[in-house]
């Protein structure tokens, strides 16, 4: 795992080494054991480097033979050892046993097509020298990032926006229609970005620079299809044992060790039991448990180490640790956020790379694919409801949702009913499944400030989301439609980049996510959505299919999102000092994104101990993490990273 | 009456507007307007529990109870007078200060 970061001029003009060295050396952290620079005739490519595979001969950016096609790869080709036998098959002469060496001869043999071949996860370039152009590549799911932006005739990249905001010629500014978008989806819509003329590559897609011009555009789709003809739930449920099975197996190559993270719950006690089977060595995992009761999950993961023996570690987060560690898990999330749930995996991350481990399988992805979360439930809850909406038997159900959130619980049917309802109308909205969701969220826009509401008077998030919406997804059913916007958006946006690949690079953990393996997502979208989840009971295949390894305790549970302690984090008595600094009314006026008044009455509720809902939560993380953005990205960007130290080698300048 | 009816606005505006009055009429509905969730449910029972020392029901939870500025302020009245109907208008008007 590594970070890349590049500049391509248009036109021959020679690219600064120093500069390449600055912005390299601002995401050293994703990758602090050797850092390399290729510079040539208006193209100058960087690399910051974790040595996973090949320790000793892996260096980037790398050539082929003849020095026409070079490379500087973030990321993991699972399937590297497959290619190559096919490429040396084919005539090519390797020099090292890189995945990386393995993208360069697949692009000399089938050009962009490429990327089709590979299952992984990556952000990388190609700089093509015979053509003169410039490819970028992120893997099909957004596991890893790649932003880029374009100053005068030059292409600027990088694996983080702290990268482009080193050159000196690239703007710094908050795009509010990306904030308002994080403010109703909790992420932007790719390629938007928070910051204005910065763009993220959208996962599944390459972008082609040559004579000045860009071209972005998709290799791959994430579609759903009900299949034409249905097989015995048997088949399907052998096929996905199989199919998770090989995807672990895969993710298991590495030169380096490979620990779990073992969170207690189904997913990632599957993954953790299913490396077992592969492994002769006992294997370490790594978890977070909470002080706060709700949050904590300590019982379950103990259940699932003594029952798969693994040499166990934990951190236990508190709210102080929270509170603590919130502006540099804002620096490393470079967006806004509205839940604190990023932090403790930042401080996780911390333990696994003291622990001298750089790479952790998850079970990350099973509830976007394999239908485990609650909206999904909610959405078919409220379909049900709205046929009998007077029902009181229907009304019931909906206290199956969200066990562990106990306001809701104490809510009685009356309200329950409404809060919950659904129009015959509602239920052609495309957006079904997810208004409730993203009505709440837009309530926090009531705190932006009179300038802020007007500016984006006539702006709406939805249509631009509805803009994007592939022609089929009015074709699919209500469940599917729902897995497509958990998929294509908050996974990638929030899940696998705030709570992923940013928090797990911080501390150069590379996360790898056997569920959001290509070949599972896409068995995943084609099966019959009532597999998923039988009347109420979520990834009953995958409970079908891979429940025997785990045990009847964490099989059986109801299930619980993660989730850390939120607001009352930040007021717990101690060391307040940057969030009354950073939250004070002057400063927020200076801003001027959002109404100092609102924010102080909102502050005072929490003050009094009377903010207790999930709104003044969000609100509260929201308007805080877009001060800290703003504070650190903005007024008060520290360009410069420091890049070589004893502990890098192999720094290298070609 | 009036006092209560002030009193309330003043509770929805303050917590659930955060100090905005956007200038909602005193019979428009706080689910319509969207500024009452499960959370907002509990924070208004528990201030009228400790303001007025009344004691809500389960079968008081019904929307037509405490859905608008009005609704709220004949509940509170009505609770309170059942509570003790010769303290009703003290407990009101002391509360109101």
């Amino acid at each position: 795992m590594c970070a890349i970061a590049g500049i391509c001029n248009s036109v021959d003009a020679p690219v600064s080494v120093p500069l390449l060295k600055e912005m390299i050396g601002m995401l050293r952290h994703r990758g602090p054991d050797e850092w390399g620079i290729h510079t040539g005739n208006g193209i100058g490519l960087g690399n910051a480097r974790l040595s996973i595979i090949d320790l000793n001969r892996g260096h980037q950016p790398l050539c082929n033979e003849d020095g026409s096609v070079w490379i500087t790869f973030n990321g993991e080709i699972f399937n590297y050892l497959e290619l190559r036998k096919e490429l040396i098959s084919r005539g090519h002469i390797f020099s090292t046993h890189t995945d990386t060496e393995v993208i360069l001869h697949l692009y000399e043999e089938k050009g962009e097509d490429c990327f089709r071949d590979l299952n992984g996860q990556w952000g990388l370039a190609i700089w093509d020298q015979r053509e003169r152009k410039l490819l970028l590549s992120r893997d099909r799911m957004g596991v890893r990032p790649v932003f880029y932006t374009q100053v005068g005739k030059s292409l600027i990249f990088g694996s983080e926006i702290k990268a482009l905001f080193t050159h000196p010629e690239v703007g710094r500014e908050l795009d509010l229609a990306g904030l308002d978008q994080i403010f109703t989806f909790w992420c932007t819509l790719p390629p938007r970005t928070i910051f204005k003329n910065i763009f993220e590559l959208p996962p599944g897609h390459t972008l082609v620079f040559a004579r000045g011009n860009i071209e972005v555009h998709p290799y791959w789709h994430l579609r759903f299809s009900q299949p034409a003809e249905i097989l015995a739930d048997g088949v399907y449920i052998e096929q996905l044992a199989a199919l998770v099975t090989d995807a672990v197996r895969m993710r298991l190559r590495s030169d380096v060790p490979v620990g779990a993270y073992l969170s207690g719950g189904l997913d990632s006690t599957i993954i953790t039991a299913l490396i077992n089977q592969f492994s002769g060595k006992k294997l370490r995992s790594f978890s977070v448990a909470f002080t706060s009761e709700d949050h904590d999950e300590r019982a379950f993961q103990h259940e699932a180490v003594q029952f798969l023996h693994t040499a166990h570690e934990q951190i236990e987060c508190g709210y102080d640790d929270i509170l603590v560690a919130f502006p540099d898990v804002i620096w490393h999330t470079e967006q806004p956020v509205i839940r604190t749930a990023p932090t403790p995996l930042y401080l996780l991350s911390q333990q696994v790379h003291d622990a001298g481990y750089k790479v952790v399988l998850t079970g990350e992805g099973a509830d976007e694919i394999l239908g485990g979360y609650d909206i999904y439930k909610e959405a078919k809850i409220r379909r049900f409801l709205a046929a009998q909406p007077n029902s009181p038997r229907r009304a019931q159900l909906l206290h199956r949702l969200y066990p562990y959130q106990s306001n809701l619980q104490k809510t009685p049917d009356a309200y329950l009913r409404r809060f919950f309802r659904a129009t015959a109308a509602d239920l052609n909205d495309p957006f079904f499944s997810h208004m409730p969701r993203w009505e709440l969220t837009a309530r926090l826009k009531t705190f932006f400030s009179d300038d802020v509401k007007s500016e984006l008077a006539g702006l709406d998030a939805i249509s631009e989301l509805f803009g994007q919406l592939p022609v089929e997804y009015f074709s699919w059913d209500g469940f599917s439609q729902a897995q497509y916007l958990e998929t294509k958006y908050l996974l990638p946006g929030y899940i696998l980049s705030s709570q992923g690949d940013r928090v797990a690079l911080a501390h150069a953990v590379e996360a790898r996510h056997p569920f959001l393996d290509y070949r599972v997502v896409e068995f995943a979208s084609a099966l019959p959505s009532r597999i998923k989840m039988r009347a109420l009971k979520e990834k009953y295949i995958l409970k079908r299919a891979l429940g025997h390894l785990l045990p009847a305790t964490i099989l059986q549970r109801p299930k619980q999102p993660y989730r850390s302690p939120d607001g009352r984090s930040f007021f717990t008595g101690i060391g307040e000092d940057y969030t009354s600094q950073i939250l004070a009314p002057e400063r927020i006026t200076a801003d001027g994104i959002f109404d100092s008044w609102a924010v102080s009455k909102l502050i005072e509720k929490f003050r009094a101990g009377d903010a207790v809902g999930v709104k003044d939560d969000m609100a509260l993380i929201g308007i805080l993490s877009t001060q800290l953005v703003l504070d650190q990205f903005i007024s008060n960007f520290q360009r410069g990273g420091s890049l070589c130290n004893e502990h890098m080698q192999n720094c290298a300048v070609s | 009456m009036q006092r209560t009816h002030a009193e309330l606005r003043r509770f929805i505006t303050n917590n659930f507007l955060y100090g905005r009055d956007c200038g909602f009429r005193d019979d428009e509905s706080f689910l319509e307007m969207g500024i009452i969730d499960s959370t907002g449910l509990l924070e208004l029972i528990n201030f009228l529990e400790k303001r007025y020392r009344i004691r809500v029901e389960d079968a008081d939870l019904i929307p037509e109870n405490l859905d608008s500025i009005d609704q709220l302020c004949r509940f509170v009245e009505r609770k309170v007078e059942n509570h003790c109907p010769t303290m009703a208008s003290s407990i009101l008007e002391t509360q109101a200060i």
